[in-house]
């Protein structure tokens, strides 16, 4: 359609900018913030450009963190968080990859019945279940581990539903096709499906990281040790300081570096995930 | 090498539905048989059982000397070639060739010798280290053939291999497959639904109909003498004439024409069989209203109406036409089947 309206480019225009004014405001406020001595933001008046004390702000948190307020250094938080991001993703991955392979492609008494429950687990995040799931991790004794923070999390093939679409678009011919060649069902699964569901899972593990990554509620709940906080859990502690004001550069200084990892893998997965859009044909 | 026999084979599906009835038929060593016949004739189902992708529900497939019904199809020493080639698109064609082998441990220069013999023989040496989306339909033709050949099975499958390749190509592949067939020697079941395909290409022809084999020979015998109506109007293009008609002392009659003298059979009715090439203008026999004409290059159809019952008639191009066409046949060239069964009367 080409249209010619001056006045709905323009007012499209500003609405686009509003939506993404607002979006980055507080991402700016953040980095600003971060680089001015923590007095300056008590002030009252909110600063909209840099200040000078950044390399400060960050070496401290990466280094020593606040021990007034509790919060360790940022690189053992940021490290926790990576390893329960990349854990809750693959082990989702993993699962759903797993159960809709046997969900399309094997004949089993309850096919159906085991489908829909796996897909009832979507009504079952965690903070649903949360104070049950809490009472049996505490149970078995995973508080303040990696198993502890993922394992829960990963319980919920959310994405077998995706996967087991995607399995249905490959030809049932192609199955055929390795069954002739002399491929077992797990040859199958490793030669064929997964190469051609790479590009799903690409996307799949974009989204998975982000939402490992971000998670608050739990790992809030289960971490009680300095060594197994994660960072956005540790943003919370740091701002809920008792008797003193809140050190807002520090804050901030950990909220950007928080930020960041999600972002360079959207940046970075983006590029494959595109390319595999491209590649459409099965 | 080996033969393959199919003894009283049947196909009943989980809902009740019976595919194949009790076929039977056997081909031998190095032969080339093409099984033809309409959509849901279950020509591809008896493909699907000799190659293992389908339970056979009773019966016997003999591949060799071995009853491989509870065999896996990687297994039963075939390899397959499906409609839409079914290559790997993540993987080159040479992986696609290899895979194969691979899983069977091959040995890896004796899969590198397989490759290059049979990227060779189809010439798609070029194109080795190409994914197949990259390629062009009758390109993917060979890799899927290729994939068959490097294994050197007992037997090929060919589940209507060119139904997906424009009529040009698919004229010059079915050439190719014939001429690569006999070049091996394997034996080969192919699956069509076209006529022609199946009449070019088949040593042995099997017409199947409804889950039986209505007629299985040589392709000119087929054609020269159907056994029964659905062959003779399902072998050849155009179609043979099936005319309502009946004998009254001795005379074939179509409505009120006589067609033929001396027909040594009990008065009553008959369906009159007759191919459009052989109706030659002239004689007495029946009287045609022209209702229009196919103009096919090399020859012209006429469809004509005779006395209310369709007819087509071959004619050369030149022919002169009217309103009206009297054609006849030779006596020889007329095929009486019982309007009732659909059977061959002079069987």
């Amino acid at each position: 359609m080409v249209e010619n309206r001056p006045w709905l480019t323009l007012l499209a225009h500003v609405v686009l900018t509003f939506g993404v004014a607002l979006v980055a405001f507080p991402v700016w406020i953040a980095l600003v913030a971060s680089t001015h001595e923590p007095s300056t933001f008590l002030s009252g008046v909110v600063p909209l450009w840099f200040g000078d004390n950044a390399y400060d702000s960050y070496a401290t948190m990466l280094s020593a963190g606040i021990s007034t307020s509790g919060a360790p250094p940022v690189s053992g938080m940021l490290f926790n968080s990576m390893v329960m991001a990349i854990l809750i993703a693959v082990g989702k991955i993993a699962i759903s990859l797993t159960s809709a392979f046997a969900i399309v492609y094997f004949r089993f008494p309850f096919r159906q019945a085991a489908f829909w429950m796996i897909f009832i687990t979507l009504m079952l995040p965690v903070e649903v279940r949360i104070l049950p799931t809490f009472e049996v991790v505490a149970g078995l004794g995973l508080l303040n581990s990696y198993a502890g923070l993922t394992i829960p999390l990963i319980a919920s093939a959310t994405a077998t539903f995706l996967f087991r679409q995607v399995f249905l678009t490959i030809p049932d011919e192609l199955t055929e096709a390795a069954r002739i060649d002399g491929a077992g069902p797990l040859k199958f699964f490793k030669d064929i499906l997964i190469p051609l569901s790479r590009t799903n899972i690409a996307a799949l593990f974009v989204i998975l990281f982000i939402y490992g990554w971000n998670q608050y509620l739990w790992p809030l709940l289960i971490t009680t040790d300095d060594g197994s906080y994660t960072i956005v859990a540790g943003i919370k502690r740091m701002a809920e300081v008792a008797e003193a004001d809140p050190q807002w550069n520090f804050i901030m200084a950990t909220a950007v570096m928080a930020m960041l990892p999600p972002v360079l893998v959207v940046l970075l997965m983006q590029r494959l995930f595109v390319k595999g859009l491209v590649e459409t044909e099965k | 090498m080996a033969g393959i026999s199919i003894d009283r084979v049947s196909k009943v599906y989980a809902g009740g539905v019976s595919a194949v009835r009790e076929v039977s038929v056997d081909i031998p060593d190095g032969a080339f048989a093409v099984l033809v016949g309409p959509s849901g004739c279950g020509k591809s189902t008896l493909l699907r059982m000799i190659a293992g992708l389908e339970a056979i529900t009773s019966g016997d497939v003999t591949i060799g000397a071995r009853r491989v019904n509870d065999l896996d199809p990687a297994d039963r020493d075939i390899a397959m070639v499906f409609q839409n080639y079914a290559l790997y698109p993540h993987m080159s064609v040479r992986e696609n060739l290899s895979y194969g082998l691979r899983n069977r441990k091959t040995p890896k220069d004796e899969i590198a010798r397989r490759v290059q013999a049979a990227a060779d023989i189809l010439q798609i040496g070029p194109f080795l280290d190409r994914k197949p989306r990259a390629l062009s339909g009758g390109q993917r033709q060979r890799v899927a053939m290729g994939r068959a050949i490097v294994r050197e099975p007992a037997a090929f499958l060919f589940d209507e291999p060119l139904s997906n390749l424009d009529a040009k190509l698919r004229v010059q592949m079915r050439a190719e497959i014939k001429q690569l067939q006999r070049r091996l020697g394997t034996t080969s079941i192919y699956v069509t639904h076209d006529q022609q395909e199946a009449m070019t290409m088949a040593d042995k022809l099997i017409v199947l109909n409804g889950g039986v084999i209505e007629q299985e020979g040589e392709a000119l015998d087929i054609y020269r003498r159907p056994a029964t109506t659905f062959v003779a109007a399902f072998i050849g293009s155009p179609p043979m004439n099936l005319i309502d008609a009946r004998v009254a002392g001795g005379r074939l009659l179509v409505g009120s024409a006589v067609v033929a003298d001396g027909v040594g059979m009990a008065d009553g009715a008959v369906t009159l069989g007759i191919r459009p090439e052989d109706l030659e203008p002239g004689g007495g026999g029946l009287d045609l209203t022209v209702d229009f004409v196919e103009e096919m290059g090399a020859e012209r159809l006429v469809h004509g109406l005779h006395e209310g019952q369709k007819v087509i008639v071959t004619l050369p191009p030149d022919y002169p036409l009217g309103e009206r066409l009297r054609v006849t046949a030779p006596g020889d060239r007329l095929h009486l089947f019982d309007p009732a069964t659909g059977r061959r009367l002079d069987a």
